[in-house]
């Protein structure tokens, strides 16, 4: 029996092509656990078992004939709902799309499937990713592996929940202003948010369009770094993809952190929980104690992250969201949930006539300000660290009837959003058996940088290895 | 081309511990102008919340942006063009696959003239 809580991608890799395990067995193995656990977590929308096997089985063929494999061939993977899949019901994990099915596959999505990687699924969100709890979905809250009356964090709830409880081995996500970082920091993962236009928007259902990243999450920073070189790159069909060539970024992931200079930006831990702030030093020592350099840094507009994100976010949202008319894909607008509608209302107040320049036009001038913090601050340094959360994850329920403090539950991840600029959440330990997470925050571009650093104290601590007791 | 006088920023009111207010939003108006049917109870709650927000977001006029430019896009990308050739693209059918309703190869829409 294949124990798929314990296994990461390079091991599986290695597994298959040493004929060790058939690709078969191992999908059979993941698409079990799913099943098993989605009634517990909710953690999918949908389970993609025929086409789950039909991969698999395709990627035994290849073994057989000794023929080369792709780089993720035979890996369990799922997506975020929001990612259009041809073919396969795309929810958005909104009751408005309930019903569509995609005629086409979003530039990622068809990138993973070249690979040869299999698909478990279509995982479970806030409904447009509107969240940072899991709960805001119209098909029920995902819960939180490691303690499930708490929540998994959002909006990639069920993303994480599928990788953190062995269901696959890496799910896509989508990160507007923490939706990657949070949920992977409230279950032991590893998640990245690339810079802006370093993976292709095209085909993701779109939330805030000047700030949605795409990303993923994974148990391991090795097994993150072997899925970002397949997804970064140019698209022609997203003209704010960069033409910058993608790093090979599991070459030398191995060179330490020897040199290499950390700041820790004051303004994150002024008033930070205790208890996170003392997992969060230790990790910086960790790193110290391997080489790296560290320096207490500023990032003056950080306190304006949280209502610079809360007017440019709902501002694009509400744009976005006008297109959902019932018409062309999906039900009519009363479909929309409680949060789609507060973001709706919220977002259609800021851009209206009189008020634009007020909010809209105010927060991208404070947003030139924070970008301009980073900059700045990358003069001195190579990268940055800080949490990623302000508390440990929070009760079901916590939150859900004041929507403020759920958006100020966002208050670490906003700025890096906001700039622009790469943030890889790493596990840095546990408090209560809860998971705590960090962010190893780079200039634009630097993922290459981060994956590196985050392995250095991967290899140290192990955390990944501290899995949910489930069954 | 004559300048449109904007409305005032917000409506504000002074609270008596010299604490600025945000007024209120008309809520009736911002869900006609998205297009958005909402229940009697929706408004009255979301009201109440999005006020909490929006006197949350107004901090933003703390911060002195006299001499700073809106930030558009954070790419630094101009000009991203490309051939003006046609591509293969999704068929009439697959565009129609996902529509409720449709008509001789058609999107069906509510008429939205009236007779006279």
């Amino acid at each position: 029996m294949i124990d798929t809580n314990k296994l990461t991608i390079k091991d599986t890799a290695n597994l298959l092509s040493k004929k060790q395990i058939k690709a078969q067995e191992l999908t059979e193995a993941f698409l079990d656990r799913a099943y098993k656990l989605n009634k517990k977590l909710n953690s999918f929308i949908t389970i993609t078992d025929e086409i789950a096997v039909s991969q698999a089985k395709k990627v035994d063929k290849l073994i057989t004939d000794n023929q080369k494999l792709n780089s993720l061939a035979g890996i369990p993977i799922a997506f975020k709902d929001l990612f259009s899949t041809k073919g396969i019901r795309t929810t958005a994990g909104s009751k408005v799309l309930e019903n569509y099915v995609p005629v086409y596959d979003a530039t990622a999505v068809g990138r993973l499937k070249d690979t040869d990687a299999v698909i478990i699924g279509k995982t479970n969100l806030d409904a447009w990713g509107h969240g940072a709890s899991g709960e805001n979905s119209d098909f029920g809250s995902t819960l939180n592996p490691y303690d499930l009356i708490r929540v998994p964090g959002g909006s990639s709830s069920g993303s994480a929940v599928a990788v953190a409880s062995g269901a696959c081995l890496a799910a896509t996500g989508t990160d507007t202003g923490g939706s990657i970082r949070f949920p992977a920091a409230f279950c032991n993962l590893v998640g990245l948010k690339p810079t802006y236009g370093r993976v292709s928007r095209y085909g993701i259902i779109a939330m805030a369009s000047s700030l949605d990243s795409i990303g993923h999450i994974t148990r391991t920073v090795y097994d993150n770094a072997l899925i970002l070189k397949v997804t970064a790159g140019s698209d022609d069909y997203d003209s704010t993809t960069s033409p910058k060539p993608v790093d090979d970024y599991t070459k030398d992931i191995d060179g330490g952190v020897k040199g290499i200079k950390i700041g820790l930006p004051k303004e994150y831990f002024e008033s930070l929980d205790l208890g996170i702030r003392e997992k969060i030093i230790s990790a910086v020592k960790i790193l110290e104690k391997l080489g790296a350099e560290v320096f207490d840094v500023s990032l003056p507009h950080t306190e304006y992250g949280v209502a610079t994100y809360y007017i440019i976010q709902p501002s694009e949202v509400s744009s976005n969201l006008a297109r959902y008319d019932g018409i062309r894909f999906g039900h009519t607008r009363e479909k929309f949930g409680d949060e789609a509608k507060r973001r709706i209302i919220l977002g259609t107040y800021t851009l209206s006539a009189g008020y634009y320049d007020a909010y809209y036009l105010k927060a991208m001038k404070v947003r030139r300000l924070i970008r301009e913090d980073f900059e700045k601050v990358f003069k001195k340094v190579d990268v940055l660290i800080c949490p990623t959360s302000p508390t440990p994850p929070f009760k079901l329920g916590e939150k859900i009837t004041d929507p403020l403090s759920m958006y100020l539950a966002d208050i670490f991840t906003v700025c890096p959003s906001l700039a622009g600029v790469p943030s890889l959440n790493l596990p840095c330990g546990f408090i209560n058996n809860l998971p705590v997470g960090m962010q190893i925050v780079g200039p634009d571009f630097s993922e290459k940088l981060l994956y590196q650093v985050g392995y250095a104290y991967e290899a140290e601590t192990k955390w990944y290895q501290k899995r949910p007791n489930l069954i | 081309m004559s300048k449109v006088k904007s409305k005032p920023v917000l409506d504000r009111v002074e609270t008596r511990s010299g604490k600025s207010k945000v007024g209120k939003i008309d809520i009736d108006y911002v869900a006609r102008l998205a297009n958005l049917p909402l229940t009697q109870k929706e408004k009255k709650t979301f009201e109440k919340q999005l006020k909490d927000v929006l006197s949350y977001i107004s901090k933003l006029q703390g911060v002195d942006t006299e001499k700073i430019e809106p930030i558009g896009h954070i790419t630094g990308l101009t000009n991203v063009t490309r051939d003006d050739a046609t591509t293969p693209s999704i068929s009439q059918d697959e565009a129609l696959v996902n529509a409720p309703k449709t008509y001789n190869g058609f999107f069906e829409v509510e008429a939205i003239f009236e007779e006279v």
